[in-house]
């Protein structure tokens, strides 16, 4: 149509709108849940707020439901992305009964969900990664068509665990993608501080994969690197490393105060760089959404995270019974 | 029947695991082409090949954390970590991620693996391969813990190890992989049952509790006093976690006095928690106070011979200590 800007992307405009939908929907829930912390009502959050274009274009480059996922406290919009609802995160957020990563065991945010092959990661940073490694070589060793993708911070990767899990699907030739989430914080310490390359990418050229690094606030360029990196992996070429650059938006947790060692005016030049809200204007003068629409869709998201808090508000707290199993395998109910 | 090393029965064990089960593999650091450093996979890789014993980079805990995410994915990993000593890199993996992944994930995810490793000393392994790591992982809830102290055990520990659905740490007496011997049956599977003591020589007059090769000597010295006429009774723990409360309480609620022999550390050793045990739950029996014969509480195994037979408790020593205890 006349007037408007084409998006050059291999992607359908459902497929946009949907993209779309999924960073609104994760950042009001993001936003509500904060708003639970203040009033009291809560005891913690971490936030995705400013990464939601990186998750939510990593996972919709994948194969929902059959790849696997290994991934971190801050990937609220890829949880979201693959199908867990804004109920579940409620009763999470909550400690409720039932709450589907851990029965109200583990903080918010430390994601697990089996049906959708998210495995239970844990607050120690980096571990995840050689979980990720090892599912990429029992993937090989089966001969199966799936890829395995692992999130992280770019703090993290200065972990040794992170390197021997890279190290580990290179040699193998693993289908792992290692995506890394750079904000340039790690809770209060800047990148240049963790590491004297100026990319995280820049790592791989040590470890004998391909490294990329691409704009993390651009949902159709993370799809596009994603796309790519799963593609190789899915054709035994391999890992890749994908590193978006994105912005955190939020101090590091509810419990974090950040202006001791940020900026304000970096937050506020990132605010004007609002990953969300560039999606919105990119299919707004594309002509694909409409202002109409977008009130539609922004009622939507409002009302789906209403209708999670009370329904966890009114969701029963587990019975203290449930504190002491399963430890071992054989304690599980099964329901 | 056939006579057999503590180590050939392991290495048997492993054989019918990886023949039973595809899902099975082994993965450490030497156990391809090489057989492990002790050759406690000697011909596994000509037999199974490349994909099922796997040469691992020399790190150890991303053995540990391929192993986990492996399992997770539907695997029956069986992670070798080349000495004991050398774990402490994985502790994270095992401790914060495979002892926890069941109750973390309310029961949805699970670990079936098996960790092995050559552990204890007497060998000139100095401070760095000799250590004894038991105490550790008993600590840790969502752990089982093993440690064999015959041919016929180390096949059918191992065995059972690898079928069960959890993190299974099992810790070889390396000192004993060719110095213990023992008949293993050729005609039926043999499984070890992950949980049960055995009471492995029946006595009236105390309990000595031992695993791995102190189990070997402890025999040993019971076989010695019994000609000065005491009878010790001799309980084989095997499977340090979970405890078996039942066969610790039955043999001292019988004999009424306790020994308990482990050649790691004294404090906070494994020892304690049985020594706790008995107090707690058979003061009423105990006609002597509960003792213990360990290593030393110094960082480690010293190399030089004189200093290594210094801190390794022995069959000499293991009898004076039923001796006193007797005589008590």
């Amino acid at each position: 149509m006349e007037g408007q800007e084409e998006l050059q992307v291999d992607l359908s405009t459902e497929n946009l709108l949907e993209m779309y939908w999924l960073m609104v929907l994760s950042r009001r829930l993001d936003e509500r849940t904060w708003i639970l912390h203040r009033q009291g009502k809560i005891a913690f959050h971490i936030s995705a707020i400013g990464h939601e274009a990186a998750q939510v274009g990593a996972v919709m480059a994948l194969r929902r439901g059959e790849d696997w996922i290994a991934p971190y406290y801050r990937d609220l919009a890829m949880m979201i992305t693959l199908g867990f609802t804004p109920k579940e995160f409620m009763l999470g957020v909550m400690g409720k009964k039932g709450e589907p990563n851990s029965g109200g065991r583990q903080m918010p945010s430390h994601w697990s969900l089996k049906r959708m092959n998210v495995i239970s990661h844990s607050s120690p940073v980096g571990t995840q990664a050689s979980h990720a490694a090892g599912i990429g070589f029992a993937i090989k060793m089966r001969g199966d068509d799936t890829v395995v993708l692992t999130s992280i911070g770019e703090g993290s990767t200065s972990q040794g665990e992170w390197y021997e899990a890279v190290n580990w699907a290179a040699i193998h030739q693993l289908p792992v993608i290692f995506m890394v989430e750079n904000n340039r914080y790690a809770i209060s310490v800047r990148q240049e501080k963790q590491m004297a390359v100026d990319k995280v990418a820049d790592k791989a050229l040590g470890l004998g994969l391909p490294g990329v690094t691409v704009d993390g606030l651009d949902a159709m360029a993370v799809h596009g690197a994603m796309s790519e990196a799963a593609e190789r992996a899915r054709s035994g070429g391999g890992p890749t490393i994908v590193e978006t650059m994105v912005n955190r938006m939020t101090p590091h947790s509810s419990d974090d105060d950040d202006r001791s060692y940020r900026p304000r005016e970096e937050l506020e030049a990132q605010k004007a760089q609002d990953p969300v809200h560039l999606q919105r204007d990119k299919l707004l003068a594309a002509g694909i959404l409409t202002e109409e629409a977008e009130i539609e869709l922004q009622e939507r998201a409002k009302r789906k995270v209403e209708q999670a808090v009370e329904f966890a508000t009114e969701a029963p707290y587990p019975d203290i019974s449930e504190a002491s199993y399963p430890v071992y395998a054989e304690d599980r109910v099964d329901d | 029947m056939t006579e057999m090393t503590l180590i050939d029965g392991l290495r048997q064990g492993m054989d019918e695991e990886l023949e039973r089960d595809e899902r099975v593999f082994i993965v450490g650091e030497d156990v391809g082409p090489r057989g492990g450093v002790f050759r406690a996979t000697q011909g596994l890789y000509d037999k199974y090949g490349e994909d099922r014993v796997v040469d691992s980079p020399l790190a150890e805990l991303s053995i540990v954390g391929i192993g986990i995410g492996a399992a997770l994915y539907g695997m029956r990993p069986v992670c070798e970590i080349q000495f004991a000593d050398f774990i402490y890199p994985a502790f994270n993996q095992i401790v914060s991620e495979a002892a926890r992944m069941c109750y973390r994930s309310n029961g949805d995810w699970t670990v079936p693996m098996v960790i092995r490793a050559p552990y204890g000393g007497g060998i000139g392994g100095g401070l760095y391969h000799s250590q004894s790591i038991e105490a550790f992982f008993a600590h840790v809830p969502g752990l089982k813990v093993v440690v064999p102290s015959t041919p016929y055990h180390a096949k059918g520990l191992f065995k059972s190890a690898v079928r069960d659905p959890n993190p299974v740490i099992y810790l070889e007496p390396k000192k004993g992989y060719r110095l213990i011997r023992g008949e293993v049956p050729d005609d039926e599977e043999v499984l070890v049952p992950i949980g049960p003591a055995r009471i492995s020589r029946e006595g009236d007059d105390l309990t000595v509790f031992a695993y791995g090769m102190m189990h070997h000597y402890t025999l040993e010295a019971a076989e010695r006093v019994a000609q000065e006429g005491i009878d010790a009774e001799v309980v084989d723990l095997m499977t340090l976690k979970p405890v078996d409360r039942d066969t610790i309480l039955a043999s001292v609620t019988k004999t009424g006095k306790a020994l308990i022999v482990h050649e790691d550390n004294l404090t906070v050793g494994y020892g304690a928690e049985i020594a706790a045990i008995l107090v707690e739950e058979a003061f009423a029996y105990l006609d002597a106070p509960v003792r213990r014969l360990t290593g030393p509480d110094i960082p480690a195994m010293p190399y030089s011979h004189p200093l290594q037979d210094w801190f390794m408790p022995d069959t000499d020593r293991i009898a004076d200590a039923i001796r006193e205890l007797a005589a008590y």
